[in-house]
């Protein structure tokens, strides 16, 4: 009997990309999303099931699907999408749901895959320049955004030590950068003028969107176990990244970063939340070596995702890019269950 | 057509063939191999550049020759291979033993050294960033493991820590205490000798005749100094060293008996050798000391 995964955050970028690859996998018999937003990617076989921020839905769901592996690839990880206390919401509410859903009795989940995010260290002046995933932050986390996925990973870790049956892989990129994929730094890098701070040069270090998803891949497939930093080799100053995209600094003040920052976000200038903005400061670097030692290879380094990323974005300008996916769920349910639809083996 | 370096022939369109060199194989169309990593700058993991270390040392070699006309004793005992922790004393409201000790061993020895520093640089802008590119890293014991076990560099540190750069011109050449001797159990678990290195002249290149210890509270530094060269020079006296003649002498390296990767030493073991090692450093230096005739000619 093949595998049946459950995935969260459908709607979103990773569980829709996360829903296709697993889709190509013949070994994996059924694939269940849920999410607040309808997908955004054409999935061929994925079910999809609409459900509020909190998860509430997913104890019923569990039992009903009976799924083998979890893909919580709900965490938000970029501020800039949605006010905090829904982040709140989805983050640290969705997880705990999450886990009550898995912890139960009739639960036949082994295997659970987080997709968190590098945020959990931080950046501050006292960091390491690598971080390995047991170091532990230099300082308390200030944001939001932060505390929600500190807490989210906490309840996961207490969830891994009690259920020592169900194999927890937890997952921390790097900032990722991906011609479909809007995150802080790729729409940093889509302004004529690039954000920042006066006098500070920081080293940053990327992960190119696909090889996320392999890893993610990669860690159902190896059925992984433990956290794992997930970026691409070495780390480029900001500066150098300017230069690849070919953008002019646009300057904020070193002091006063957050207010001279608020009025630049007002102005629509920028969108760099405050967690984004310690990152203009300190950089940070994440050591991804665990997951190389347990057999993954990267497509990209960290200089190369960069480079990629300017690249696709050069081409869409000139050739343009595909039309947006819409979901109607008519469609979707007519072509997957209609008898008049033949069913053929994909090529 | 068009003819690209493979090309074996080239046909122009007025029909004339050309044949290509017979025998010269075609180059075989391997799948693309992930591309080596093509980069604009030089700047390593570290935020070092080779490129800005070069400009740097270009700028202080006259400085180095002929302001502080550094001399070194002893400099072969540093290894020309293979990690290396540097040990050395610290003076002088803003130290000019670091770089005179990393431009000396670039030269001489054509190794980076990086200078392994607080992390308070890191939050100065435009300072900060000329550090890193300069060769410094915050001394963090994951950056110290990092560099001198998996990448076998040699590292300087000031066990002193700014104790020994806020010290007064009276208790110069007084080494202030070695922290918790985390310098030793760096070295050991990165399985790296321990080199010390004894600096004259840099107490007085810059030396503090008061501090303010309101005035680095308000502005939250580890201390805020009146120097003889502020007295002097005014404002200018931040960056305006006097001519202190530099003496540097290499001691004999300090390997641990210890099996290296240990997740803890003991420190009553980790205690005596940086006793050890401050005592033998203290020891030369008064001999440097009693040595030396003038503070400006050596």
């Amino acid at each position: 009997m093949g595998r049946r995964v459950l995935i969260t955050g459908l709607g979103a970028f990773w569980g829709g990309h996360m829903a296709r690859a697993l889709e190509a996998d013949p070994s994996v018999d059924v694939i269940v999303g849920i999410d607040t937003d309808d997908p955004s990617v054409q999935l061929e076989r994925t079910e999809f099931v609409r459900c509020d921020d909190s998860y509430s839905i997913l104890a019923r769901l569990v039992r009903a699907t009976q799924v083998d592996t979890v893909v919580h690839a709900g965490l938000v990880v970029n501020s800039a999408l949605m006010p905090d206390r829904r982040l709140h919401e989805k983050n640290v509410i969705g997880t705990m749901n999450l886990l009550a859903a898995l912890g139960a009795d009739q639960s036949r989940v082994t295997n659970l895959v987080v997709k968190s995010s590098a945020l959990v260290y931080g950046a501050s002046m006292e960091d390491p320049t690598w971080f390995r995933e047991e170091t532990p932050r230099s300082r308390p986390p200030r944001t939001r955004m932060e505390k929600s996925l500190l807490e989210a990973e906490d309840y996961i870790r207490t969830f891994a030590e009690e259920f020592s049956s169900v194999k927890v892989a937890v997952l921390r990129f790097a900032n990722v950068l991906g011609e479909d994929l809007v995150t802080l730094f790729s729409r940093a890098l889509s302004l004529p003028l690039a954000p920042t701070i006066a006098g500070y040069d920081p080293q940053l270090q990327f992960v190119e969107q696909d090889d996320v998803v392999r890893a993610m891949e990669f860690c159902i497939r190896h059925e992984l176990e433990g956290v794992y930093n997930v970026a691409g080799d070495g780390r480029l100053p900001w500066s150098e990244v300017r230069a690849i995209a070919g953008h002019p600094p646009l300057y904020i003040s070193p002091v006063m970063t957050e207010m001279a920052a608020a009025a630049l976000r007002r102005a629509g200038l920028i969108t760099l939340p405050r967690e984004a903005l310690d990152l203009l400061r300190y950089g940070r670097g994440i050591d991804n070596r665990k997951l190389k030692r347990a057999g993954f290879e990267y497509r990209h380094t960290s200089a190369g995702a960069v480079r990629h990323f300017v690249e696709t974005r050069r081409l869409r300008r000139v050739v343009g890019a595909q039309p947006a996916y819409r979901y109607e769920g008519d469609v979707e349910s007519f072509f997957r269950r209609s008898p008049a639809v033949v069913h053929q083996p994909s090529p | 057509m068009p003819a690209g370096p493979g090309a074996r022939y080239v046909v122009h369109v007025t029909g004339r063939v050309e044949q290509g060199t017979p025998g010269a194989l075609l180059p075989l169309r391997r799948p693309p191999a992930p591309p080596p990593d093509e980069r604009l700058s030089d700047v390593d993991e570290w935020g070092r550049s080779e490129a800005a270390r070069a400009r740097l040392r270009r700028l202080f070699g006259p400085v180095y020759r002929n302001w502080f006309r550094a001399e070194w004793e002893g400099m072969e005992k540093i290894p020309a291979s293979g990690g290396a922790l540097l040990v050395a004393n610290h003076a002088g409201a803003i130290p000019a033993d670091a770089p005179v000790i990393m431009h000396g061993i670039e030269e001489e020895l054509g190794r980076p050294v990086y200078g392994l520093a607080d992390y308070l640089f890191r939050s100065m802008p435009v300072v900060g960033t000329a550090w890193a590119r300069g060769g410094g890293v915050p001394a963090h014991p994951d950056n110290a493991y990092r560099l001198l076990r998996e990448q076998q560099q040699l590292a300087l540190v000031f066990p002193e820590g700014t104790k020994g750069t806020g010290k007064l011109v009276t208790q110069r050449y007084q080494l202030r205490r070695f922290g918790r001797g985390g310098f030793v159990e760096i070295a050991m678990r990165a399985g790296v000798p321990v080199v010390p290195i004894v600096v004259v002249g840099s107490e007085e290149a810059m030396p503090i005749l008061a501090k303010s210890a309101a005035a680095a509270r308000i502005l939250g530094v580890p201390y805020v100094p009146l120097t003889a060269n502020m007295l002097l020079f005014g404002p200018l006296g931040l960056v305006a060293y006097f001519p202190a003649k530099f003496k540097l002498r290499v001691l004999d390296p300090v390997y641990f008996d210890v099996p290296p990767d240990q997740e803890r030493y003991r420190r009553s073991r980790v205690f005596d050798e940086a006793e050890a090692i401050r005592q033998a450093m203290q020891t030369n230096l008064y001999d440097m000391l009693r040595k030396r005739r003038s503070v400006w000619f050596g």
